[in-house]
């Protein structure tokens, strides 16, 4: 490549004069150091842990740590990344960009769920993790069979389906050669025609200035100044049957990638959770709610039960522009656990 | 939905020197009939009367430590659109272009992209490793890069996806939404030619194969590969734009800057580089910021942004709020890969241009104000403008880079936008044949 040619001549003068340290700044990285943070891995899989994993392991941690966002089967809910699927799409209109449609080495996907994924908990999953999670998001792109089990040894076995679908950027070639040189200035075109106008699909953002949300927040405070007694959280969890309680458990996990609960309980992705039930909306501190969710606390929406489970159901239906990307609960059963659930942290 | 086109006269083209200027509005003004001065039919209270603030006190130095825009100007900020993405965590908003003037955008409005957030890191707690093919891995204070030897450059900084979502069409009214990943600022920092020299480049030998992969200390890393032909040219390790600390949302304490590269590659809270003998292919130079042909392979590596232009002023959040007569009409442009050299703009969708004039002669890789001071007569205008830049290139019109790429690209969009200008001043974002 030409763009390299430059090259030499850098590498002439860098010759020698690059032995020793210039100003004697900074410190030796100790060895533990760099391994702590080198955790990249290439294409032929350098820089892999030894460690192993199995579809069916890698579906209950993906059950678990990601179906929240990314599906049970890895089809993506609402506009979280699809990573399953997609297959042939890519000369279509609107291709679907998948792990398995598109990315063309699998250290990619090992490298960024180990690196950055689970959203909001990254770097807390162990190398078996990662391996099961990689062997089941492989699986179902159908790309390797139930039994499969991924490892450090198998890694370079899979061969990924869109390795040869990337080319080097031919700009140069492609378009500068033909955009190049003097301009028309008159006379370019015989007619000029509208053919396509922005508002006809209306999808632009309203106008708003920096000051427009400041009513409602302190509105908001009112509110919660005026609710904060309404219940009481200790009479709730006695109430509360273990069964359900234990259930919900279950069914939180599909909560889990965004919400915490229990002591030490943080905001993530959405609020933390601890005494939600019975407690007026949009009221956890340091959480930046969605206007819709700040609108509907402005107007005195509390957690009770009732309004829990219709937002659980469907929750962009309850809240149009909720920013919780979640499909919802179907089953009574299920609402019933989360609330029982949810009701036995109090604040 | 209509077509009809704009019934604007001709003028005579304007070159940028000031004669040719001062002829070429006087020739304008003629041509447009209403133009003439406003009479006043009774006395401007505003004069006549003593004002409050021409009497009593405003506020005192103690007021404002550290000042924001004064609350009448409370529309200049950056927006996002809800729909583009799942959450607004790993997103992006827009830089208010249709409303700034000069160049240099200010920090507090300058565009943000994150994908895990804008996180808080204390210069304290800053460290910045240099490993891999080096002579000898190192960590650096934040402390430690104050003592290098510093530089200064003004950049811009433009996302890949800039204009990303009229690949298919016009879809969002307004200059800040169509053209505003985009921002442009003076960086203070350490080149990273300096950095790598400190750790030693003779471990990586023969340096043309040679990479650097840069990643940041946030939940993403958002790693990229970075030749080192580039790494050694003119990226800095930055810690000040516009003479103050980085925003948070632009990488306090620490950032990459990579010239003319699209702005994914600028790793915000730097906290390392490893010198390699090949690319990584992170997730981020894979799966995205990579360009979908109309035959479904892919172009990779994509780094430099080519020439590209806008009108800021008028369009769809910039109506011309006056009548005929003198008109400014503004815009930006921007080379990757160079100076911007001219711009022309067009009142007619392309059929007639005239030659803009640079307020400022083009700098390399970074913005450039451009103006065409002309007069309007009321009537509706097809506006467009077209950058060159010093390699000679013309930036190409929709259906060009269409014809090339097909529809299903993100990236790199660089056509020629055009805003339909009606008679009551209003403008949208429409294409045209």
């Amino acid at each position: 490549m030409s763009k390299y040619l430059k090259l030499a001549i850098v590498v002439i003068l860098l010759g020698g004069a690059a032995n020793a340290q210039e100003f004697g700044l900074g410190r030796e990285a100790l060895p533990e150091e760099v391994a702590a943070w080198n955790l990249d891995i290439r294409p032929g899989g350098e820089g892999l842990p030894a460690g192993s994993g199995d579809v069916v392991t890698g579906e209950e941690v993906f059950a678990d740590k990601c179906a929240s966002c990314h599906g049970d089967f890895a089809e993506g809910l609402g506009n979280w990344p699809k990573l399953a699927g997609g297959m042939d799409t890519l000369d279509r209109e609107d291709p679907v960009k998948t792990v398995g449609s598109y990315w063309p080495y699998l250290s990619t996907t090992w490298d960024y769920v180990n690196r950055s994924m689970p959203y909001g908990n990254a770097q807390s999953l162990e190398p078996d993790d990662v391996y099961a999670i990689v062997a089941y998001i492989l699986y179902s792109n159908y790309l390797v069979d139930d039994d499969f089990v991924l490892s450090n040894e198998t890694f370079t076995d899979i061969d990924m389906p869109n390795t040869d679908g990337f080319f080097i950027d031919d700009r140069a070639k492609a378009e500068y050669a033909k955009w190049t040189g003097e301009p028309c200035m008159e006379n370019c075109k015989d007619s000029v025609k509208v053919t396509m106008r922005a508002t006809v699909l209306d999808v632009t953002p309203k106008a708003e200035s920096a000051t427009d949300g400041k009513d409602i927040a302190s509105a908001a405070t009112a509110v919660s100044d005026g609710a904060a007694t309404s219940e009481t959280p200790e009479m709730q969890t006695a109430a509360l049957d273990p069964e359900r309680v234990s259930k919900g458990e279950k069914v939180f996990r599909k909560c889990k990638a965004c919400h915490q609960v229990g002591d030490g309980a943080k905001n993530r992705v959405g609020p933390m959770l601890n005494g939600i039930i019975g407690h007026p909306a949009g009221q956890v501190e340091d959480f930046r709610y969605s206007k819709a969710l700040q609108g509907m606390a402005d107007d005195g929406l509390v957690w009770d039960e009732a309004n829990l489970r219709a937002f659980l159901t469907d929750p962009r239906g309850f809240m149009k522009g909720t920013k919780m990307s979640f499909a919802g609960l179907r089953k009574g059963g299920d609402l019933d656990a989360i609330a029982a659930y949810l009701a036995s942290f109090p604040r | 939905m209509t077509n009809k086109t704009p019934q604007v006269e001709a003028e005579i083209s304007n070159g940028p020197s000031r004669r040719n200027f001062l002829r070429g509005a006087a020739a304008g003004t003629a041509l447009i009939a209403g133009g003439a001065k406003a009479a006043a039919t009774a006395p401007d209270p505003l004069i006549t009367e003593v004002q409050p603030w021409a009497s009593g006190f405003g506020d005192g130095v103690d007021e404002t430590p550290y000042g924001l825009p004064i609350r009448f100007e409370d529309d200049v900020i950056r927006r996002n659109v809800e729909w583009l993405t799942a959450d607004t965590i790993s997103s992006i908003n827009f830089t208010p272009i249709h409303a700034l003037d000069g160049t240099i955008t200010p920090q507090g409005c300058a565009f943000e992209r994150h994908h895990s957030g804008a996180i808080e890191l204390r210069k304290e707690d800053y460290r910045l490793m240099i490993n891999g093919l080096v002579d000898r891995p190192l960590v650096f204070s934040y402390a430690d890069l104050e003592r290098f030897p510093r530089e200064n450059h003004v950049y811009f900084c433009e996302c890949a996806a800039n204009t990303g979502m009229e690949w298919a069409g016009a879809q969002l009214n307004g200059a800040q939404f169509t053209h505003g990943m985009i921002h442009n600022m003076e960086y203070t920092g350490v080149s990273l030619r300096t950095i790598l020299e400190e750790a030693g480049l003779d471990a990586a030998g023969d340096l043309t194969d040679r990479w650097v992969f840069v990643e940041g200390a946030d939940a993403s890393s958002n790693g990229r590969s970075i030749p080192m032909e580039k790494a050694l040219d003119d990226v800095l390790v930055a810690f000040k734009a516009n003479g103050e600390s980085l925003r948070k949302e632009h990488g306090y304490p620490v950032r990459l800057v990579v010239p003319g590269w699209e702005g994914n590659m600028w790793i915000k809270w730097i906290r390392r580089i490893e010198v390699m003998d090949g690319p990584v292919e992170s997730r981020e130079e894979t799966s995205k910021y990579t360009d979908v042909m109309e035959d479904g392979t892919a172009r990779k590596w994509t780094w430099a942004m080519d020439a590209k232009s806008v009108v800021t002023s008028p369009s769809p959040q910039a109506p011309i709020t006056h009548g005929k007569g003198p008109l400014v009409i503004s815009g930006l442009a921007w080379s990757g890969r160079g100076a911007i050299t001219r711009v022309d703009v067009s009142k007619d969708g392309g059929k007639t241009w005239q030659t803009a004039r640079l307020a400022k002669p083009g700098e390399k890789m970074a913005l450039t104000r451009f103006y065409l001071d002309t007069g309007w007569d009321g009537q509706e205008m097809l506006l467009q403008s077209r950058a060159m830049d010093d390699t000679g290139y013309v930036q190409p019109t929709k259906t060009q880079l269409r014809d090339v790429r097909g529809l299903n690209s993100v990236y790199h969009n660089n056509g020629i936008q055009t805003w339909w200008v009606r008679p009551d001043g209003e403008a949208e974002n429409v294409e045209v044949s």
